[in-house]
């Protein structure tokens, strides 16, 4: 395992081969990337109204100002030999008690590096472009707290050295995602879909606490650098549940099937939210978990297999929903669960994929963030509609938005040489590799999906931008500010070119590979160039279906009914009506009857006979507290005498 | 032939400050003008603790070692105990010097030698009287306290108790308002206390009968060698306990706790509840670690049992409180009880957790006092409970303060309170005593039972509309923020204190 030893680690053990060194100079600071952010946040909600005014852009500044320290620690490491580049940053040492002692720590090594970048460079884009998008909120002020905590919490949880700090980071992120989806909370149906989220993402976070607490069980701490050594001498049984419970915390985060319902319901955030939050950096949170615990999916396979599976159905199922919505925002929350799914996929693969999901999530993070922001842009030029059966035609009044979004559009579909060719074609070709049923399996179904993403992409591409301009009357669409624009084009060339930058060149295959090690190189059991062409033919075909049906053909403004696929896919698939009657009623029957027990027998009976009888206890030693100074001085010669007394017995 | 023993000046320099500070104070009664006297006393006390507090840090912890022919020591323990007292006396003078707008230290009466209600009392207050008196008491108490620490001989802590407890009596019957209460409490605090110093003199007596001496190290030296004394030597070191554990509220010896701490004026509660604690346990550590640590077996087992029923007796008897001075009072019997577990683990761990949690007790109920003090119905202090109901929606942050202070005394996470307990309680657990460390659980429940139901009150009851928080000035205000803060920091990063406790933990024997 040699390899993956160089994967975290502090140095906690001079045994340990390769360790994370402490850090010196510049990356000493790299707690700065936290605090920044944190300190925005913290003083513009403790600040309050004092801060409207130029507190938005404190705030812009902020996450700018992480975004540099992250680019010098970066600079930094590109100075030290490849396998010296995992720095350890100790902060403070959190719980000592005995053998439990729990340090707070930063691990910056290349994979928490990338992740620095997405998060700060597209999180600092957003941040300029909601100083236009948000202009004219009341509450533009919190809104830019929220983000500023969202950074710092999202940071704390890629930069942890522990499972434990990576948890705080974790609850921190869905703390502020909770947030920002329920921001305009005087709308009940917003308020309600932000609880959704929470409650979902609690399901997933006892997978998490759950697989920590096993973890600390059989190895007895929770920093990287133990847990990645001991990996190999658990049991397969405990491995195989951490790995298990471990990808439930991923699902809940990353919305994978079967916690994916909240992600649609989670677009009634501002629209800047969604493009952060809820398609480039926190959803991707579950690939980043898994990814750093590789240690522990190197030793189950089965776990391993799961993880890939679930990718696998959540990747087709994001994209049948994707192709049944009218709202531009749900489609593309559709299609962010369906590229997750390709993620996951990936990092089931095992070591040969996880490069490949990485590279994938960078490009998608920024080709996603690109076309969210171009649907922000829409709406902001569109009085807020999100139908797109009443868009079309925009590219004639929003030149920008158009070509930008274009751009986005052209890397989802992996049309060479945008982003998502090179990322996501590397990700269905490692899908075919493998023996037995799983290439075959992983690597159609992966194939499968980039059609159908074809398709309902360019739908959605088509339906809002080309055709006939189907708005509503009181409709005059135009072009939004600079503000939102420019960091729209910034995107729209990180779509673009990251692809061929990043891909071919090698350039975070290496910067990688002191985390991931060097993947051996298997073939697929088809061909390359065969894959390569298939996916190409079947991209083609779903864009031309999507051409013929929605920019030739006339696109009704009311939905059609629809076959029952469709109004399953509607209603996505059908989730939210499972849950209602397998998880929530059964649910609400179980809380009615503990609730009939609690009553009755627990508060009825045990606690109530608990605090009946301490409560008259209490009333009994009241009475020797009757405010005679007599009867006290009574009381403590009579203690002292059954004192002397007990000695006296005793000797 | 006597000869004077050799005495080190810096060693007792902390000390020879306080009670200088106390003279001065003195002088300025008899000299100053009513009128300035106010104005003088407050920044000469607080230039006292602070000077004594660097002279520990600067001088005294250079000079370390038994001095004044043994009878005084000067080590760890000593000194992180009276940087700690002086600590808290700081915060403590400030909330009683609060005045709220008015002429004098608003919670004391103009003249405590007046009659209540009598036509005396009327002209004092026509004359502007005021009871300025609590500062060189309050100084002289604070260097008993000290003296009390450091003490390493049975007389001078006889001595060093008595210094610290006389001013106490005083002032816990100089209450502003009703007086004839505080009277009664002062009169309890002063009969009881010299009941207990004559079970403390006793005891001192038959164990110099035991050892034929009264210092610590001799004692500790002869213990094992006087066979046929043995019937001499507990009965005596238990009766010396006595005198220690009824400043500390431990039961039997409790009684009087809830009856003072209600009739005293509030912020002399809230100063003696945690300075008090703070100089008692110091001495108890000191008997039990350094004198008679020999004879452990025959006297923990009686601690262990006195500390468990301390635990229960506070918990339960809290449960059916209604006023909050007493609620407060019978957690602090509780608390007692929580740091006698680590304290007969008599383990380094144990001098180690107890010196913790005296540190956390202190900064959360001299805050919880002062508080107690701002909240307030038609002129005088509303300490029933039902008074406080809905506080959290009329006075957000006095809410908010208190809510976080009860948390800490229920001891949960983030709050010092569970680190403190979490402390006493391993101590108490490495020490062989895992069911104290039970007891001590079941008893942290039922009265986090008693704080939950105070803020519940605070939170969901219907607001008293007689029921007012007066607006305190900058004094009581940072003596709150600060409390609070430091419960906070202690309950997440509680390392840094631990390790200089645990640095401290060494007794010169």
């Amino acid at each position: 395992m040699s390899v993956f030893e160089t994967s975290a680690g502090i140095a906690l053990t001079e045994t340990h081969s390769v360790t994370a060194t402490a850090a010196d100079g510049f990356a000493s600071l790299g707690w700065l990337m936290i605090a920044l952010p944190l300190l925005g946040a913290a003083v513009l909600l403790i600040g309050g109204k004092a801060t409207n005014s130029w507190g938005p852009m404190f705030a812009t500044i902020m996450s700018w100002a992480a975004f540099a320290v992250g680019l010098g620690v970066i600079f930094q490491m590109t100075g030290l030999a490849a396998e010296e580049r995992s720095l350890s940053v100790q902060l403070w040492e959190w719980v000592s008690a005995g053998d439990l002692s729990v340090n707070v720590g930063l691990l910056l090594d290349p994979l928490s590096m990338v992740f620095v970048m997405l998060i700060t460079f597209v999180g600092s884009l957003i941040h300029v472009y909601s100083l236009g998008y948000m202009e004219h909120d009341p509450d533009k002020r919190r809104f830019f707290a929220y983000l500023n905590l969202f950074i710092a919490a999202m940071l704390i949880l890629v930069l942890a050295d522990s499972y434990l700090v990576l948890f705080v980071g974790w609850e921190g992120v869905g703390l502020a995602s909770y947030l920002l989806i329920g921001f305009w909370n005087w709308n009940p149906a917003y308020a309600t879909a932000a609880n959704k989220a929470f409650v979902v993402n609690r399901i997933g976070d006892l997978g998490l606490i759950t697989a920590m607490a096993i973890l600390f069980a059989t190895v007895g701490a929770l920093d990287y650098a133990t847990v990645n050594e001991s990996a190999s001498s658990m049991s397969q049984g405990a491995l195989l549940a951490v790995g298990l419970l471990l990808l439930l915390g991923a699902c809940g985060k990353s919305a994978q099937f079967p916690l994916q319902s909240w992600l649609g319901d989670a677009m009634a955030g501002p629209t800047p939210v969604s493009a952060l939050i809820h398609a480039a950096t926190m959803v991707t949170a579950g690939v980043y978990l898994i990814a750093r615990s590789q240690a522990i999916y190197i030793e189950t396979p089965d776990a391993r297999v799961v993880v890939a599976v679930v990718g696998a159905i959540t990747l087709v199922y994001g994209a049948i929903v994707g192709c049944a919505k009218d709202d531009i925002k749900k489609a593309l929350a559709a299609s962010t669960m369906s590229q997750i799914g390709y993620m996951m996929l990936a990092v089931g693969l095992g070591p040969i994929g996880y490069t490949f999901a990485i590279f994938h999530l960078v490009t998608h993070g920024f080709f996603k963030a690109g076309m969210f922001l171009g649907a922000g842009s829409v709406m902001h030029g569109m009085k807020n509609r999100v139908d797109m059966r009443r868009f079309g035609g925009l590219s004639r009044v929003m030149k920008v938005t158009w070509i930008t979004f274009m751009m986005g559009w052209l890397a989802i579909l992996g049309v060479p040489p945008f982003a998502g060719f090179y990322s996501k074609d590397k990700i269905i070709e490692t899908a075919f590799v493998g023996e037995g049923w799983q290439p075959w399996v992983f690597g159609f179904t992966a194939l499968i999906g980039a059609g159908i993403t074809a398709f309902y992409m360019s739908r959605l591409f088509f339906m809002t931008f080309q055709g006939k301009a189907r708005w509503e009357d009181d409709q005059h669409p135009h072009e939004s500010p600079k503000s939102m624009t420019v960091p729209m084009i910034i995107l729209a060339v990180g779509s673009v070119s990251l692809g061929f930058i990043l891909g071919p060149t090698g350039i975070l295959e290496n910067w990688l590979e002191p985390v991931f090690g060097h993947p051996e190189h298997h073939e697929p059991v088809l061909a390359i160039p065969l894959i390569i062409a298939l996916t190409l033919t079947l991209v083609a075909l779903g864009a031309l279906l999507a051409y013929f049906m929605y920019w030739k053909s006339e696109v009704a403004t009311e939905a059609p009914e629809g076959t029952a696929i469709t109004k399953a896919a509607r209603r996505d698939l059908l989730q939210d009506d499972f849950n209602e009657v397998f998880l929530r009623k059964p649910g609400e029957g179980m809380v009615t009857m503990l609730v009939a027990t609690d009553r009755d027998l627990i508060e009825g009976g045990m606690v109530g006979k608990t605090t009946g009888s301490l409560a008259g206890l209490s009333d009994l030693l009241r009475r020797t507290q009757n405010g005679f100074v007599r009867s006290y001085a009574m009381t403590m010669l009579a203690g002292i005498v059954v004192i002397l007394g007990a000695v006296w017995v005793m000797q | 032939m006597f000869e004077a023993p050799e005495i080190s000046y810096a060693a007792l320099l902390p000390l020879i400050i306080v009670f200088v500070g106390g003279l001065v104070g003195v002088a300025i009664e008899g000299f100053a003008g009513k009128a300035k006297r106010y104005a003088i006393h407050l920044p000469v006390v607080i230039a006292t603790l602070v000077l004594a507090f660097l002279a520990i840090i600067m001088v005294a912890r250079d000079n370390q070692g038994a001095t004044a022919a043994g009878a005084v020591v000067i080590d760890g323990p000593s000194l992180f105990l009276q940087g700690l007292l002086l600590v808290l006396s700081v915060i403590g003078i400030l909330v009683m010097s609060e005045r709220f707008g008015g002429e004098t230290p608003d919670a004391f009466t103009q003249a405590g030698v007046s009659t209540p209600g009598s036509v005396e009392e009327a002209l004092a207050t026509k004359m502007g009287a005021t009871t300025t008196e609590i500062y060189p008491l309050t100084l002289f108490s604070i260097g008993g306290m000290m003296l009390f620490t450091m003490a390493n001989d049975l007389l001078v802590m006889f001595i060093a108790l008595e210094i610290l407890s006389l001013p106490l009596y005083v002032l816990s019957g100089l209450a502003r308002r009703r007086r004839l209460l505080s009277q009664e409490a002062a009169l309890k605090y002063f009969l009881l206390g010299a009941f207990s110093s004559a079970f403390f003199l006793f005891g001192a007596a038959l164990i110099y009968g035991y050892s034929g001496s009264m210092r610590f190290d001799v004692i500790a030296a002869s213990i094992g060698t006087e066979v046929l004394m043995d019937g001499l030597l507990v009965p005596g070191v238990l009766l010396v306990a006595t005198g220690l554990l009824f400043k500390v509220g431990a039961v039997p010896f409790h009684a009087w706790t809830p009856d003072v701490y209600q009739g005293a004026p509030t912020p002399v509660t809230g100063f003696m509840a945690a300075c008090t604690k703070v100089a008692a346990f110091g001495a108890m550590l000191r008997v039990f670690y350094v004198a008679v640590e020999g004879a452990r077996l025959d006297w923990a087992p009686i601690l262990a049992v006195i500390a468990a029923i301390t635990m229960i007796v506070g918990a339960v008897m809290s449960v059916r409180q209604t006023d909050v001075k007493r609620i407060l009072a019978y957690s602090s019997i509780a608390h007692a009880g929580f740091i006698l577990v680590g304290l007969v683990s008599l383990q380094q761990s144990g001098v180690t957790s107890t010196m913790f949690y005296l540190v956390t007790y202190g900064f959360m109920t001299i805050p919880a006092f002062a508080i107690v003090t701002m909240v307030r119905s038609s002129g005088t202090e509303a300490t029933h409970v039902s008074q406080w109901a809905g506080l959290g929606k009329t006075n957000p942050w006095v809410a908010a303060a208190f809510s976080f202070l009860m948390l800490a005394f229920a001891g949960i996470p983030l709050t010092s309170g569970f680190t403190g307990k979490f402390a006493v309680f391993s101590a108490g657990v490495e020490g062989g005593y895992a069911w104290l460390a039970v007891i001590g659980v079941l008893a942290s429940a039922v009265t986090a039972y008693v704080y939950f139901r105070l803020i519940v009150t605070m939170y969901f009851g219907d607001s008293d509309d007689d029921t007012v928080v007066i607006n305190a000035s900058a004094l009581t205000l940072f003596a709150i923020a600060f409390g609070v803060v430091v419960t906070l920091f202690l309950g997440v990063v509680p390392s840094p204190m631990l390790e200089v406790a645990q640095q401290a933990s060494q007794f010169l024997r």
